[in-house]
């Protein structure tokens, strides 16, 4: 195997392997248990690395022997507070750093107990890879659990898992293949992205640097090989163009003084000379004029380059400000569902207020609710808790007191996190992650939405609207089978077609041929068809269209979803119950599906064997008539409402 | 395009973001200026996050009055060149003013004592963030230090109950009378500022190049001959061409043999060290295991 680790020419003897100055660099998180060693091995890459200079080995040297040990205790090099060395344990995040010919090494050393999971989480915030050890005679424990859940919680892409002390159990290979099994099933649970298991020992350096001999059945490279070729460049979001800004240089001299400078670091994204952009939330648009680089002017900026940009119109932008691309923004959101790891001793409640800082801003948030909290060993999620304790890991309703710029973190580590701060005592007391974003009214129901962000449209809906000469709504029929819905419905969409209008009729039964053909007629999936049949409807109606839902919809509650959902959009919504008796609606029944349910072949048939919850306020009700007088009310009642012209 | 930053232009950037943080979030900023290599590179810094624009912090320098002659010129003109404010706090004047007791003996040394004359500076200008020099590699305490390390109203660092600081979201938030420090240069090593000073052209004291002076051996360490330090029996001046990897005080800053002249030399050498640069020529970190710790505890550096 192609190994290079002993310094190349130049670099010296032994001295600093020297990384060459156009190296990258590897940023890696560790976590381990106290006696699984990690300490021993962070020394040991050091050590084998040449890292470890003369001065600090014998310092080592001369403390191991003090307190008696037999051996060269290389810990002693990494644990490096007073109370670290009185206790022999890692208390806080220490970072180490080496380089080798290929590559420069920040690590971020923490402590394994649950009692540290905060540090855990801090060292990961920045890391690209984590790096877990565990004890062979061990195997997978709650702390290796803990460890894997917080990096896939974080989003570290890369995980290695070092199998230590592999000495201690003959170098079995039968022992490290259960650990990797065992480790599989808890891993199969969480979103994690690359997973490599390296057989190690610390203590004798087996593995860490140079392969061992004692692991013949072990094919893979040797732990330092593979920190030195993991390929992470990729892991950057290159494509949403994000940069907070921080500081507005404006000097005052008068060589410079038109000079505007919007100071920043590229959160995200590949900025441009010439680029259009947009400065939110103001929303003006201008051009990028130019950027200055720490080495003068540059064609492009991206992360984490910390630049400053000069824009071609006179716009007011501020600190706090987040500039962009017009057809790519983040999304502004006063109410944020999030994860957060609870960092301090007295506990998160609901009602609580705190300060809140995201990328360049800070602002007030109350604490809405906590939705559950994470057992990081089973992963089962506890919906009824009520608070976080320290430590612990849950999620969270946040509303902010102003406007936030906001990615989901999975997406955007930069533009997703943000710290919580105690008023009253200014600690820094949770660390958090965006994992979804509810606008308007629709707080209460965050359970209920996806985990994605939204990307909103290059295109406002009345710059739509007027170029479409259109005016989107939703008419929703509801009523029991065989009401009369669908011939009304149909009879109202020919009515607006005719009349020039965009209109779509979205019929319960064909959106079961299709889009919701995975469902059934269980209560939870006539939920969810109704969801999903309003979540249509409402794309529609914001496209420009009429849209004509004729849909059974026995539930009150999920009518008034459906309603939520248009009015935190803006849009209208017409509800029409087709109040047609039970006795007629089974006179009828064109389907046969009476028929059916009452010989018992059919059951959950509304009207028979499952409740229609009539809607208390409809905007409308049509009890019996002509399908003609009908659509003409519907239509006086659009009128009405200025969506059509009379 | 690969899109990707070197080390060095990654740490640069890192640095910068930090400086542009602290200056539009706290009220009254300071640079603390030594004359040593960390301090210019973060002056260097200083110009790459607010040019064209003037710094929004004044520079200080805690004059113990034990400095090399070459280190005060060399401050002198940079400060001349960035046209930046100079702010001189005197360790001289903590001793006329009977803030702190001047140390006897050949081995005394004002370097415990220019802590007092720092605190009271932060104090009398009531500035609420210093930037400083210091590295997680240069020593063990340093390694768990946060990028803002925070200090109470005594000025004290407390290990134990440190904020955690996740991602790059830096906690501003302190109350009047307690201060920061900031340490953009935390994830630096002694080599990477050397590289970075190479990479930029960055002028420094020429005391970090070879030069021939006199000099005596004292802890297997070479010390400057000057006014401030007694010679103790068996001690010998003998002249020798060394150079400084640190600068501190005359009274406790020790040389290295050398013979590099230039950059590209010194880099050399550092790069071949097998000693780390406080272990090498700093008296005050070879009192006890702990000696960084027990001084940061109390405000220092």
């Amino acid at each position: 195997m192609d190994r290079s680790v002993e310094p190349e020419p130049g670099a010296g003897p032994g001295g600093h392997a020297t990384a060459p100055t156009r190296a990258s660099t590897l940023r890696i998180a560790t976590a381990g248990s106290v006696d699984d060693g990690k300490s021993t091995l962070i020394g040991r890459l050091l050590l084998d690395s040449k890292q470890v200079f003369a001065d600090q080995l014998r310092h080592v040297e001369e403390a191991s022997r003090r307190r008696g040990d037999g051996y060269v205790d290389l810990a002693l090099l990494t644990d490096g507070l007073r109370a670290e060395r009185e206790q022999g344990i890692t208390i806080d995040v220490a970072y180490r750093y080496f380089a080798t010919p290929r590559r420069r090494f920040i690590v971020a050393d923490t402590p394994g107990h649950a009692r540290y999971t905060r540090n855990m989480v801090t060292g990961a915030s920045t890391a690209d890879v984590s790096l877990i050890l565990l004890d062979a005679r061990k195997g997978v424990v709650e702390q290796t659990k803990r460890h894997a859940f917080v990096s896939a919680l974080v989003g570290v892409r890369h995980l290695v898992i070092c199998v230590n002390k592999l000495d201690l159990v003959d170098w079995s290979e039968r022992v490290f293949d259960e650990i990797v099994s065992d480790f599989g099933d808890f891993a199969a649970k969480l979103e994690l992205g690359e997973v490599t298991f390296i057989p190690i020992s610390a203590l004798h350096g087996d593995n860490v640097v140079e392969r061992s001999g004692n692991t013949p059945w072990y094919d893979g490279p040797p732990l330092l090989y593979h920190l030195e070729h993991l390929h992470v460049a990729s892991d950057r979001n290159l494509v949403d163009c994000r940069f907070p800004v921080q500081w507005v240089i404006r000097p005052l001299d008068d060589e410079h003084s038109g000079y505007r400078g919007y100071a920043g670091q590229v959160a995200s994204g590949v900025f441009r000379a010439g680029d259009e952009v947009v400065v939110l939330p103001s929303g003006e648009r201008t051009r990028i004029a130019g950027i200055d680089g720490p080495e003068g002017e540059l064609e492009e900026a991206f992360p984490p380059m910390s630049v400053a940009l000069r824009l071609a119109d006179d716009v007011d932008v501020s600190r706090g400000d987040v500039i962009c691309r017009p057809d790519n923004r983040p999304t502004r959101a006063r109410d944020i569902e999030a994860m957060v790891c609870w960092m301090s001793e007295r506990p998160l409640r609901p009602g609580q207020r705190l300060h809140l800082k995201h990328t360049t801003r800070w602002t007030q948030v109350t604490v809405e609710d906590v939705r559950y909290r994470v057992d990081v060993e089973t992963l089962h999620r506890d919906r009824g808790a009520d608070r976080l304790e320290l430590n612990d890991i849950g999620r969270v309703h946040l509303r902010t007191s102003s406007l936030l710029l906001v990615d989901d973190y999975r997406r955007n580590r930069q533009m997703g996190s943000f710290i919580l701060v105690d008023e009253a005592t200014n600690d820094t007391v949770a660390a958090g992650m965006i994992s979804a974003i509810v606008t308007g009214d629709g707080a209460r129901e965050a359970g209920r939405s996806p985990n994605v962000v939204w990307q909103p449209s290059a295109i406002e809906r009345p710059e739509r609207w007027r170029a479409l000469g259109a005016c989107g709504a939703t008419v929703w029929l509801t009523g029991l089978p065989a009401s009369g819905k669908s011939t009304i419905g149909a009879a109202l969409e020919r009515a607006l077609v005719e009349r020039g209008a965009h209109a779509y009729m979205l019929d319960g039964d064909n959106l079961r041929h299709g889009l919701n053909g995975n469902l059934g007629f269980s209560a939870e999936d006539r939920s969810e068809n109704i969801r999903r049949t309003a979540e249509v409807a409402r794309l529609f109606a914001d496209a420009g269209s009429i849209a004509i839902v004729t849909l059974v919809s026995p539930y009150r509650s999920d009518r008034e979803r459906a309603r939520e959902l248009h009015a935190r959009d803006g849009l209208e919504f017409v509800e029409v119950h087709v109040d047609t008796p039970l006795e007629e609606c089974e006179r009828r029944d064109p389907k046969g599906l009476y028929a059916r349910a009452r010989r018992g072949e059919l059951t959950g048939m509304t009207g028979v064997d499952d409740p229609y919850e009539p809607p208390e306020q409809p905007d409308l009700t049509i009890a019996g008539g002509e399908p003609g007088e009908a659509v003409a009310r519907i239509l006086e009642e659009l009128e009405r409402r200025g969506i059509v012209a009379p | 395009m690969s899109y990707e930053l070197s080390h060095l232009r990654a740490l640069e950037a890192e640095a910068v973001h930090v400086m542009r943080e602290v200056a539009a979030e706290f009220e009254r900023p300071v640079l603390l200026f030594s004359g040593g290599k960390d301090s210019a590179v973060l002056v260097r810094l200083a110009e790459k996050a607010f040019r064209p624009g003037r710094f929004p912090f004044p520079l200080m320098h805690v004059d113990t009055g034990h400095n090399f002659p070459e280190v005060i010129e060399y401050r002198d003109r940079l400060v001349e060149r960035i046209g930046e404010r100079l702010i001189v706090a005197s360790v001289e004047e903590s001793i006329r003013q009977g803030r702190v007791v001047e140390e006897t003996g050949p081995r005394a040394s004002r370097n415990r004592l220019q802590t007092v004359t720092l605190l009271d500076a932060i104090a009398e200008h009531r500035f609420d963030a210093a930037f400083g020099g210091a590295r997680r590699d240069e020593e063990r305490a340093r390694a768990k230090e946060r990028v803002l390390s925070f200090r109470n109203e005594a000025g004290q660092w407390d290990p134990k109950s440190q904020r955690p600081e996740p991602w790059a979201l830096y906690n501003t938030r302190i109350r009047r009378g307690e201060h920061v420090r900031v340490f953009p240069l935390s994830n630096w090593t002694e080599l990477d500022v050397w590289q970075y000073i190479a990479e930029e052209g960055i002028e420094l004291p020429s005391i970090y190049f070879a030069h021939r002076r006199q000099v005596f051996r004292r802890d297997g360490m070479l010390y400057a001959v000057s006014p401030f330090v007694e010679l103790m029996d068996g001690e010998e001046p003998f002249e020798a061409s060394v150079r400084y990897r640190t600068v501190g005080d005359m009274t406790c800053t020790g040389g290295v043999e050398s013979k590099a002249a230039t950059l590209e030399e010194v880099v050399a050498e550092i790069a071949a060290t097998r000693v780390t640069e406080r272990g090498e020529t700093r008296a005050d970190d070879r009192v006890s295991e702990a000696a960084m710790e027990d001084r940061k505890r109390v405000g220092y550096f």
